[in-house]
């Protein structure tokens, strides 16, 4: 009989771990192309979701070149300037952003800095990018397919997406969309349970829930959020292929299209737009939270300072993935709803805003007194605070649902929504590349590049995006390719919208920099050592750099603190590592 | 360095923007002034929160710079100040939050005096119904939609013959008379928006929506629509005119009934089966 009474077993693995159970590789394909190293599935993930960023960043720059310049482009028609923002859109949010944080960065970071051998099911793990990049490419795949890609503006609302007069409606495009977006979902379900059982059960001897740092918990969060938001669009995504290709009528109710009655009926349009938005709040703190994570450790890493408030920190983090799951219908206050759904719906929404400022504060303030650095992660990270708090505040508009209705369905809403998640993450990922490439490739990435890349994107960020709201206030709507006459639309908005594109196309020019840089540095760049940044988490504390398949060698690392001891009085450097035992009679945190 | 002058001159750059800017919104034509109010309020409360976030880092970044030597200070937590700041943020946004609720509540508590105005959306253009001297409006269902009877007006239904149909034309409404705007759509979603109202809601096919307004000034204002319909979604316009009694009266006189619509379309079919 198996002995099960506690005590019998070792409550936490040995440290040592026999070789054989680390399945190395044995080909060239099994090392690089269908590996099974967490590792190189975060760089197989971030370079595949950049690649397919980069079609997104393109796909802005011709709907900016349309706005700024209306008419003088004709290939830009009003169906592919719809294709446009809605293959721009939905890439932006789930092939680049959630794809790069969670498969780019949660791979790579996850088992490094839990202490952890690898991810604990690698094949599970492979399998996942392979459906990733399956979905990348059924994606791409419509924009070659009769039709093209779906404008059906990226929420996809029915009845409209699968009917004629919406672009890919009745082609391939909408299909194409849905069939992608399933194959995401499965993706993301392998990889997304490979993190949060990996955080949970493979932690390094000592690695305490406490002791994590935020990037972890930031990521391992916005996991468990994916993993209970996503079903929500898949089903979504199911109830309208059926729709469409079997003619049920969950989202279509009876209607008259183009002057012929369709055989549609019963369905409800706004039970699409919950599921959906069930979906695609949390899909927004699926972006932040691994923003909000990787920043708090790039501020305190180069402000040499440990974060402030950590367990308040962890708790903010923990509050607003459980709230975002309730404030979802503030994306629909002027949907048709029942007019009551607007109380809760604000009421959650600006309650949110409460755990929100508090990490806020709490990034500040760890740079209050510190010893702050002013390195690209440091320039990153502030521009992030900037950006978030702009953006962040702006959505105390939007959420407060009387404020919204003015407001709602105008560039108002674009701008808001590109500077907390879009512009706001993407400073945090450009930070975290800078953090992190000494270590991934071993060589730091060139510092005058970099400079020239920070100070282009943030200010240009700034001056695309804030000048945006104003263009929302007087009232112009979102999701016009132009125009035209409009009498309560003065000219001066048409000057504004051609500044907005200019600023557009200099960002746009400043990123083949940072690419560039990437290649570039691969090379020639600075050989950075196995610490650089003098950072006390594990990732840094590796035998070898870049880290080997299974990242430890022989022994696992045993942690005996947080992961934020900098600038410890008494200590004879400025940080201890996690895995460093240290001075006795230093003062604890955790 | 740079980078804490960049920061105040971000925030000295946004207050001015926003001061000089001649982009602001179109002045109001409805009692909806409380939702301008309470937006005043928040952009207050937001850019007081927004400045201060930026100066106090910008000036953290100018005092804590790294210099040969230095070193960071040592606090791990402040349970005292970490409490102040969440209890002050609360009282922030319960300040924004309060005069919010209530203003949406009188947004969706339709007055009983208000008069109903049906509008009709469809790719891409706009339809209305008014009720006829019975003022009420007959019933409706997409599904009696046809060539005929374009905005699907059930005609079993006696109160629905006398209802004044204003087809793909400009809407007029009286000054200073409530009007609750029933919204229907007979194909996809729509969204009925005339910034100058300020009230604007989404139209749902196989539902009827509604928001409420009182127009408090005479003029032509145009009509978008301000949810993503297709590719005509941008071309989707209309015309509200705001008149006094007078001018309203003389408009509505020249309208035509359901039923006689219906009757000229008889006769219509007719004409055209003769030889």
């Amino acid at each position: 009989m198996v002995d099960v009474t506690p005590g019998s077993r070792d409550a936490v693995p040995p440290a040592e771990v026999p070789d054989v159970e680390l399945y190395h590789p044995h080909s060239w394909w099994t090392t690089y192309v269908f590996s099974q190293d967490a590792k190189v599935i975060a760089i197989q993930y971030a370079g595949t979701a950049m690649a397919i960023g980069f079609v997104a960043l393109v796909l802005s720059w011709l709907m900016r070149l349309q706005l700024g310049f209306p008419g003088t482009f004709d290939f830009i028609t009003p169906e592919a300037y719809y294709q446009f923002i809605t293959m721009h859109g939905m890439i932006m949010v789930v092939y680049l952003l959630t794809a790069l944080f969670l498969g780019g960065f949660g791979n790579y970071l996850i088992p490094l800095m839990v202490g952890a051998r690898d991810m604990v099911f690698p094949y599970a793990n492979m399998l996942s990018y392979w459906i990733y990049l399956l979905a990348v490419l059924v994606l791409v795949a419509s924009f070659f397919a009769p039709g093209g890609p779906t404008g059906a503006g990226w929420t996809l609302y029915p009845p409209q997406a699968i009917l004629s007069g919406t672009p890919g409606g009745q082609d391939w495009g909408i299909l194409l969309m849905l069939f992608s977006l399933i194959l995401f979902i499965i993706g993301f379900t392998m990889g997304g349970l490979n993190y949060v059982v990996t955080v949970l059960q493979a932690r390094a001897r000592g690695m305490t829930l406490m002791r994590l740092p935020l990037t972890v918990w930031g990521i391992f969060t916005a996991t468990v959020m994916a993993l209970l938001a996503f079903p929500a669009l898949f089903v979504a995504c199911v109830m309208m292929l059926f729709d469409r290709l079997l003619g049920t009528s969950f989202f279509m109710p009876a209607l008259v299209e183009m002057g012929e009655q369709l055989s549609y009926g019963g369905g409800s349009p706004i039970l699409f737009q919950h599921l959906f938005w069930f979906f695609g709040h949390p899909e927004v703190y699926i972006v932040a939270l691994p923003a909000f994570g990787i920043v708090s450790d790039l501020i305190s890493t180069h402000a040499r300072k440990n974060i402030f408030g950590y367990r308040m920190m962890v708790w903010a983090i923990v509050a607003i993935g459980a709230l975002s799951f309730i404030v979802w219908a503030h994306h629909m206050y002027v949907s048709g709803m029942h007019p009551y759904f607007g109380f809760f719906f604000a009421t959650t929404t600006l309650i949110i805003a409460v755990p929100t400022a508090i990490k806020v504060y709490n990034w500040v303030l760890t740079l209050w007194r510190g010893d702050i650095h002013l390195s690209l992660p440091m320039l990153f990270a502030l521009a992030f605070i900037v950006t978030f708090v702009n953006g962040g505040l702006t959505g105390l508009f939007l959420g407060n649902v009387v404020v919204d209705v003015p407001l709602s369905d105008t560039m108002f809403v674009v701008a808001h929504f590109h500077m907390v998640m879009g512009v706001a993450p993407i400073m945090v990922i450009f930070g975290a590349i800078y953090h992190w490439y000494p270590k991934i490739t071993g060589r730091m990435l060139n510092d005058a590049m970099g400079h020239f890349h920070f100070w282009v994107t943030f200010i240009g960020a700034y001056a695309i995006f804030f000048p945006m709201h104003y263009v929302g206030l007087v009232g112009v709507p979102r999701r016009y390719p132009e125009l035209g006459e409009t009498a309560f639309i003065p000219d001066s908005v048409h000057d504004l919208n051609a500044f907005i594109t200019v600023a557009a196309l200099i960002v746009g020019f400043a990123q083949m920099v940072f690419l560039f840089n990437l290649f570039w540095s691969l090379r020639y760049g600075k050989e950075a050592g196995g610490n650089p940044w003098r950072a006390t988490t594990l990732e840094w504390q590796t035998p070898q750099t870049p880290p080997a398949h299974g990242n430890w060698g022989k022994e696992l690392p045993v942690v005996y603190r947080w992961a934020y001891d900098y600038s410890v009085p008494g200590a004879p450097q400025d940080f201890i590592a996690q895995n460093d035992p240290g001075p006795p009679n230093l003062p604890r945190h955790a | 360095m740079a980078i804490a002058v960049v920061l105040v001159l971000v925030v000295v750059g946004s207050v001015v923007f926003h001061l000089l800017s001649p982009w602001w919104w179109t002045p109001i034509a409805s009692n909806w002034g409380y939702i301008d109010n309470t937006l005043v309020i928040t952009f207050w409360i937001t850019g007081i929160v927004f400045a201060a976030v930026v100066l106090f880092m910008a000036y953290c970044v100018f005092r804590f710079r790294h210099k040969e030597g230095s070193k960071a200070a040592y606090e791990p937590e402040n349970r005292k100040l970490e409490s102040w700041l969440t209890v002050i943020t609360a009282i922030g946004v319960a300040a924004m939050l309060a005069p919010g609720l209530y203003v949406w509540s009188q947004f969706i508590s339709v007055p009983d005096d208000a008069t109903e105005v049906e509008v009709i959306a469809q790719q891409w253009q706009w339809s209305y119904r008014l009720p006829g001297e019975d003022g009420r409006l007959g019933k409706s269902d997409n599904r009696l939609v046809s060539l005929e009877n374009p905005l699907g007006i059930d005609p079993e239904d006696p109160n629905g013959q006398d209802d004044v149909v204003v087809e793909a034309a400009d809407l007029h409404l009286p000054i200073d008379k409530p009007v609750k705007m029933l919204l229907r759509s007979i194909d996809v979603l729509h969204d009925f928006y005339v910034p100058e109202f300020r009230a604007k809601m989404d139209m749902v096919p196989g539902s009827v929506t509604y928001f409420w307004f009182t127009p408090t000034r005479t003029g032509t204002f145009e009509v978008l629509c301000a949810e993503l319909c297709g590719v005509g979604h941008a071309f989707m316009r209309g015309i509200v005119m705001v008149d006094n009694e007078e001018d309203y009266l003389a408009w509505l006189a020249e309208q035509s009934t359901f039923a006689q619509l219906s009757e000229a379309q008889q006769v219509g079919t007719l004409e055209e089966e003769r030889p």
